[in-house]
């Protein structure tokens, strides 16, 4: 980074520490916060679009669609977290490698279970073996992001679903008795009042969700508690910038991380819950209105 | 849901328009110096790096790196994440069961055991190792309590901060940690396993071949002798 780094034995503390710092591998730890972000940012959105049709399904008239609604919710929320987060991501592998051999190698004649191994044709690898190093990363992302979407979208479902109840049965018998049909009252009537029941529920989720994602790291991701512990580790001369065990000041970064994470999103979640207030039956609403 | 199926399909239908048939994906832990390690710009480094390079070059294969934990690098292997393990792995008729291995490239070392003094009885000791390994399994063979960790740096540090009286590994990964004094090496070093070897799914076979005449070849010319030399002295044992 700098033009004294060239030799770093040589240094004083001072300039020792910003080379360390600025290092090729320490960007990488500093990027590693981005990818958590990002994670967020993408799974929050999807996990809530699969909790709503899993609340819609849950409330549905149509017999089936309610059974796959209440066994997603009821089984996700059983199952222990850790044991879809190893599952789902390795299952859709495995069964997408599954259907894109069945697609594109028809005339492959060896079985794809040998003895331990899982063997697939070159051209049903995902991604393929010559693709860059990013498109594996975000491959493996994307699988993460699948795993987390599928277990938190099973608690949006129940935090939705009980949300919907919530909104005053008077408010819907009015509009039935209005005339709109059951499609209208659902969006129209249901669902703009139900956001602020479901806030306490999905904020709670969301909280539980920044503190899951260092569980990335046990799907083989390079997320923000790898680097800690592989930069933290004591460094023998093997590297350039030896030093002792500083996994603690690794972690510490990670604790204010994280804590900056939670008040930020407190004081986000609070503006919303007053947005939502606004004009709302509820006590929240009403103190607004009085004000 | 349907959003995500839609994204991993074009992320699948996009991965697959690039083709370069030939790379082969070389396993790692990237936490165990000298044999492999994430030097400071991030890329994996150490002895198994350049060896790795080096076989590639010689068997006109295009090769990657690619990082894995210790505990899962067997079955990532299995299940077709990468193509080989170069990761100071012993070979051992246990593992041989489960995957194939090259010839070794590194022949039988010592282990040895690492502790704050050196007047400690080993057999009643608490000895931290690395899960998985085979010094783990000598570990607990030889009556000691047993105290297992995910990575070789974690054993370093229960070793330090007095959670475990001493630790267990490969002497050409210990050694560097007596250099600042505050461990010394204690008893009489362990020849362990058989070697180390490149590990390959065992359906693999011509790609296994391809490696085993190329490490031939550098055993024969002598470079690989060079190669150890560099990495863990002039003293270790070579071909």
């Amino acid at each position: 980074m700098f033009d004294f780094c060239a030799d770093p034995a040589l240094l004083d503390t001072l300039p020792w520490m910003a080379c360390y710092l600025t290092t090729a591998k320490q960007v990488m730890f500093y990027q590693s916060f981005l990818v958590v972000i990002a994670l967020l940012a993408v799974t929050a959105p999807i996990a809530l679009a699969v909790g709503f049709c899993g609340a819609l399904a849950r409330r549905s008239h149509l017999a089936p669609l309610r059974w796959i609604g209440v066994g997603y919710t009821s089984i996700v929320r059983g199952v222990p977290d850790i044991a879809f987060f190893l599952f789902v991501p390795l299952a859709l592998d495995q069964g997408l490698e599954y259907l894109r051999h069945k697609v594109k190698c028809p005339d492959w004649d060896m079985p794809i279970r040998q003895g331990n191994d899982f063997v697939v044709c070159a051209a049903a690898k995902l991604p393929q073996s010559g693709a860059a190093p990013l498109v594996h990363d975000l491959y493996a992302i994307a699988l993460a992001i699948a795993a987390y979407a599928f277990v938190f979208g099973a608690f949006a479902a129940f935090v939705l679903s009980g949300a919907m109840n919530a909104v005053p049965k008077a408010q819907l018998e009015t509009a039935e008795a209005y005339g709109l049909s059951r499609r209208q009252i659902t969006w129209r009537i249901l669902v703009p009042q139900m956001w602020v029941y479901a806030l306490p529920g999905l904020s709670n989720l969301w909280m539980v969700l920044i503190k899951a994602t260092p569980l990335l790291f046990l799907l083989g991701i390079t997320d923000i508690v790898y680097w800690a512990r592989e930069l933290g580790g004591m460094k023998t001369t093997a590297y350039a910038y030896p030093h002792g065990d500083w996994r603690l000041w690794y972690f510490m970064a990670l604790l204010v991380f994280y804590l900056g994470m939670t008040k930020l999103s407190e004081i986000a979640f609070e503006r919303l819950g007053q947005r939502l207030s606004r004009g709302q039956a509820t006590l929240a609403g009403m103190t607004q209105a009085k004000s | 849901m349907n959003k995500l199926i839609l994204s991993t399909a074009l992320l699948a239908l996009t991965a697959g328009g690039a083709l370069a048939q030939d790379t082969i994906r070389m396993g790692t832990e990237g936490a165990y110096p000298p044999y492999n390690f994430i030097d400071d710009n991030g890329e994996v480094a150490g002895f198994e790096r350049e060896l790795g390079d080096e076989l590639c070059t010689r068997a006109e294969l295009t090769c990657t790196w690619v990082t894995n934990d210790w505990d899962s690098i067997i079955p990532n292997l299995v299940s077709g994440n990468y193509d080989t393990i170069m990761a100071g792995m012993s070979i051992t008729d246990e593992r041989d069961e489960v995957i194939d291995f090259t010839q070794d490239y590194y022949p039988p070392t010592d282990s040895i055991y690492l502790a704050p003094e050196g007047d400690i009885d080993l057999e009643g000791a608490v000895v931290a190792a690395q899960t998985g390994t085979i010094q783990a399994g000598h570990v607990a063979e030889t009556g000691a309590t047993l105290l297992e960790f995910a990575t070789g740096d974690e054993t370093i540090a229960a070793v330090k901060n007095g959670e475990a009286d001493a630790v267990f590994a490969d002497k050409d990964f210990l050694l560097p940690y007596t250099d600042d004094g505050s461990l010394v090496v204690v008893g009489d070093p362990v020849p362990l396993g058989g070697g180390i070897g490149m590990g390959l799914r065992e359906s693999d076979t011509e790609l296994k071949a391809k490696f085993d005449t190329a490490i031939t070849a550098m055993k024969e010319d002598g470079t690989l002798n060079t190669l150890l030399k560099k990495y863990f002295g002039d003293e270790t044992s070579t071909y």
